[in-house]
């Protein structure tokens, strides 16, 4: 038998057959049975039908990407071939799942189609048997939809898949029974085990054909828990002192929103879900001010409508954490499709010289940690702080040491002053606080802010330019002075973060003579194309940037004066990062070139690869996929 | 001890305590409503008995969004619309705090009409005054939503082919449980209504008619002044919604024909505020969210409890 490979299992179907829900399930029970488990969502932008899938990759060793295609495909069929008797059909969309997928299922991969679901015609029409010849695929026909109306409803034929790929796969039963029994009740919870045991043995009597099994696990040292990034974002927010959400339901933002709605009230907090994207970051602004730690955020467009209180809490130096969950544009582009094409926006969005903080981690760890950085620096320099990811990390699933999540809450309201030192701050000849001091007195930037309700604190917050106590003014010298000192803070802000452990995330040898530098959730599919490139004979390591801004200029500067050349691989068309490293650097254009995919998909490791040596080579990519632009001189 | 021990002192308070005491000029112009607003409110507070550490006014942008440069209290000048979102977040932060919010028609019913509805919906606990003066003033004097028909602008030179917003019947399908008019003109009953929006308990909307003398001197509701009338004088139940909705449709109609009915038109005593339909379904804690920063006795949980759902 050759050596256990990662299983990539893909269950495709239409949205509304529970292909979500029954893929987190699989990917729990991997990972109860000692396996690490990394998740992929694909989806389309409709409630039922059409076709989506997701991806589980499980193995011993760490699996922090989707890996490179798949090699084990279970179709359940459409959910519009649910009931049959309604003619509810579009086309030969119950067969859609089977053909849709087959494109990227690896030589040798195994296939489990719902043979109750699909005529021999159907199959025929596919060129099904031909195919899986030329690849040598192993098929599997069985009648999931059977097993599951002999013990309950059509809708089972999930569990049925799962009994069968267990079976196949030489994975234990006794983990997904274990799931079905503490996640359902009553007759629910008996006809699922009764599918599921029947799958199971179904599949042990069938003839194998394949040799190949999942890996037994390995076991883990201590607890594991399976997070997405969005759980990551909304926890670390609560852990910060967040108790404070104000939104309005976009895809992918929704579930940050989702999951911080149905968890602040349990930690005292309020969720307010409002008329509009302005409003939503307008409550949160409003909330700070009188002294809340607060959150808002959305996705492309529903940020383009912040981007107006986006510049009022700069200038009133209100903190304020804000969410860009990605996906791709322009405009409402492809709502259920990753793409970075926001960093721009999110960077420059919003009238005048502004100024905020922004970051983009690239995991569920970074998201945790670094939403929790974001509200510390946004409350301790009254400034608004963004946290950027996308599609792809918002619903993606990872496990990780439930120790890591085991960190002290931090209340610290930041810049606040108590009434005491309200007393002994000072003060306008009219008694006013002066809320926006020129010259703070420890030397710093950010002059200590009072709140609505506070004896003595008295100030006018205005996003109009103000004078110390917050009063109108046009006078040029107090104009410079106010500028200054607010967009002195990211100075500061850089300092802070140059003196802490980086956000930014290096991979490969140190000397290698060749860089990738990427960002967000793109990061560990890059370390692991890094990782094959090396063993292929190439000298290369790779980057993560998380800062965007404040921008870690001494680090990049280090690491692109390090490389002879580096490739910049990103989700977008135009290459965004490339050019804003271009910018704050003022350099290395020359040194840069772009790796660009922005078909809706993420990058897969081995793009990356063939991207690296397209570079490398003549600067045609064999496919068209991903778009590779040269350097182009500063 | 309270962390915020401006809230709800207990003494005598004194209107001129809310002019700042190194006062801006005001940018108004000679003769502009909007002293009559700054007025009324000043002498509003005394009867609230609320001192300014405990208030916090929250305006937009235009003439009106400059209340608060010249009323002694926490002050927040936003953005164009947007004074009632920041507003009733300050609400559900600290419900300590007297909200009052504040802005123009253009500002109010135009381009914050959004918020002003789901606002008003949502009956948050606080206080509403747009400044009427069917104008947009700083900007030199365009046509706004509730410039009557016809009205003729620079940029409408062929005046306008809108109707007006109705502000009051809007604001009573929207959802306000206390809707009143007053002018500037009415100085006496511009500060008694004021208090008592002010002290209602829900969200408060007061349509405030503020001359502009320098944009919209033709106005009809300006000339002459001594037509105005007390809504008390024509005796509907205020309580009642469908004859306040009748009284004010009648008073929306008479106003360009220079018959100005003024005085509370809708109260609703018995709905709840938003803070008090949030806290019976318990989404929102008795304690005010600002408070337990200050508060050294608070225990904050992490997030660890809910991991257990993700083994």
């Amino acid at each position: 038998m050759p050596e256990p490979e990662d299983l990539i299992w893909r269950i495709a179907g239409g949205s509304g057959d529970g292909i979500d829900s029954t893929s987190q399930n699989f990917a729990k029970a991997l990972m109860r049975s000692g396996l690490n488990v990394f998740t992929h969502r694909h989806y389309p932008s409709r409630i039922r039908g059409g076709h989506t899938y997701v991806e589980v990759r499980a193995g011993n060793g760490p699996v922090n990407s989707r890996g490179d295609g798949y090699n084990f495909l279970l179709t359940l069929g459409d959910s519009f071939a649910r009931n049959p008797g309604e003619d509810a059909y579009y086309g030969n969309e119950e067969a859609k799942p089977l053909t849709e997928n087959l494109d990227d299922l690896n030589e040798g991969g195994i296939v489990i189609y719902d043979e109750g679901l699909l005529d021999e015609e159907d199959v025929e029409a596919i060129n099904l048997e031909e195919r899986a010849e030329e690849n040598g695929w192993h098929v599997y026909p069985v009648d999931l939809r059977g097993i599951a109306r002999e013990h309950g409803r059509d809708v089972m034929r999930n569990t049925a898949g799962v009994g069968f790929t267990a079976a196949l796969m030489d994975i234990d039963p006794a983990y997904f029974e274990e799931i079905i029994s503490n996640g359902m009740s009553g007759e629910m919870k008996e006809a699922n085990l009764k599918v599921l045991e029947d799958a199971y043995e179904l599949g042990q009597e069938v003839e194998h054909t394949h040799d190949w099994s999942a890996p037994a696990g390995d076991g883990h040292d201590e607890e594991q828990v399976l997070l997405s990034g969005s759980d990551a974002i909304s926890y670390g927010a609560i852990d910060e002192g967040c108790r404070f959400i104000s939104g309005y339901p976009m895809t992918p933002w929704t579930d940050v929103f989702t999951i911080m709605s149905q968890n602040l009230p349990k930690f005292d907090g309020v969720s307010e879900q409002v008329e509009d994207e302005i409003a939503a970051a307008a409550l949160a602004i409003g909330a700070s001010h009188a002294g809340v730690k607060a959150m808002s955020g959305s996705s492309g467009g529903g940020f383009a409508l912040m981007s107006e209180p986006l510049g009022l809490a700069e200038m009133t130096e209100t903190p304020l954490v804000l969410v860009e969950a990605m996906r791709a544009g322009p405009s409402t582009g492809m709502p259920t499709k990753p793409e970075q094409g926001d960093l721009e926006h999110i960077l420059y969005t919003s009238q005048g010289d502004s100024t905020r903080v922004v970051f983009a981690p690239a995991n569920v760890e970074e998201c945790y940690t670094q939403t929790r950085k974001a509200f510390e620096l946004a409350y301790e320099y009254q400034i608004p702080a963004i946290v950027a990811y996308d599609q792809k990390l918002q619903g993606e699933l990872r496990n990780v040491p439930e120790s890591f999540f085991d960190e002290e809450p931090n209340a610290d309201p930041g810049s606040v002053l108590t009434e005491e030192e309200i007393a002994e701050a000072a003060h306008h000849a009219s008694d006013k606080f002066k809320r926006f001091l020129h010259e703070p007195e420890d030397g710093s930037n950010v002059s200590p802010r009072s709140v609505p309700g506070q004896e003595g604190g008295r100030f006018l917050a205005t996003g109009n330019e103000h004078n110390e106590v917050g009063h109108i003014s046009e006078d040029p010298e107090n104009r410079v002075i106010q500028m200054d000192r607010r967009m002195g803070k990211l100075d500061d802000i850089r300092e802070e973060l140059d003196a802490e452990e980086s956000h930014q995330t290096y991979h490969g040898p140190e000397d290698a003579d060749y860089g990738i530098i990427t960002w967000g959730s793109q990061q560990d599919t890059v370390f692991e194309a890094v990782d094959h490139l090396n063993e292929a004979g190439h000298s290369v390591k790779a980057v993560g940037v998380s800062d965007l801004m404040p921008f870690p200029e001494a680090e990049m500067t280090e690491f692109l004066d390090s490389v002879e050349h580096a490739v910049v691989a990103e989700m977008n068309a135009s290459g965004q990062l490339r050019g804003h490293i271009q910018k704050e650097l003022g350099k290395y254009g020359d040194k840069m070139s772009s790796l660009l995919k922005y078909n809706g998909n993420p990058f897969e490791p081995r793009d990356i690869v063939e991207g690296f040596e397209t570079s490398l080579d003549t600067g045609e990519l064999p496919h068209t996929r991903m778009k590779y632009v040269p350097a182009a001189g500063d | 001890m309270s962390a915020f021990n401006a809230i709800g002192a207990d003494r005598e308070i004194e209107d001129e305590e809310f002019t700042p005491g190194i006062e801006p000029q005001p940018t108004w112009c000679p003769g502009c409503g909007d002293f009559g607003v700054l007025n009324a409110l000043k002498q509003a507070m005394p009867k609230v008995g609320r001192n300014p550490d405990e208030v916090a006014v929250f305006t937009g942008i235009g003439c009106s969004g400059k209340l608060n440069s010249y009323f002694e209290s926490y002050g927040f000048h936003t953005i164009h619309g947007r004074s009632l979102p920041v507003a009733r977040a300050a609400k559900l932060a600290n419900p300590g705090v007297e909200v009052i919010a504040a802005g123009g028609d253009g500002d109010g019913y135009g381009i914050g009409g959004n918020h002003f509805i789901h606002t008003a919906r949502e009956n948050h606990d606080m206080t509403y005054i747009v400044f009427n003066n069917e104008i947009f003033g700083l900007t030199k004097g365009q046509t706004s939503p509730t410039s009557p028909k016809g009205h003729k602008s620079k940029t409408q030179p062929s005046g306008s082919a809108k109707d007006p917003i109705r502000p009051l019947t809007l604001s009573l399908s929207a959802g306000a449980s206390y809707i009143a008019r007053t002018a500037a003109v009415n100085p006496n009953q511009a500060a008694e209504i004021l208090a008592e929006a002010i002290q209602h308990d829900g969200f408060a909307h007061v349509d405030f008619l503020t001359q502009c003398p320098t944009w919209n001197k033709d106005a009809k509701q300006y000339v002459p002044y001594t037509d105005i009338q007390d809504s008390d004088e024509y005796g509907h139940d205020i309580n009642d919604r469908a004859e306040a909705a009748e009284a004010m449709y009648d008073a929306e109609s008479k106003l360009h024909e220079g018959e100005i009915l003024t005085g509370r038109f809708y109260v609703d005593d018995e709905r709840p505020s938003y803070t008090e339909e949030k806290q019976a379904i318990g989404e929102m804690p008795e304690q005010p969210l600002a408070e337990r920063y200050f508060d050294e006795d608070t225990e904050w949980d992490r997030s660890y409890q809910l991991l257990e759902k993700h083994k």
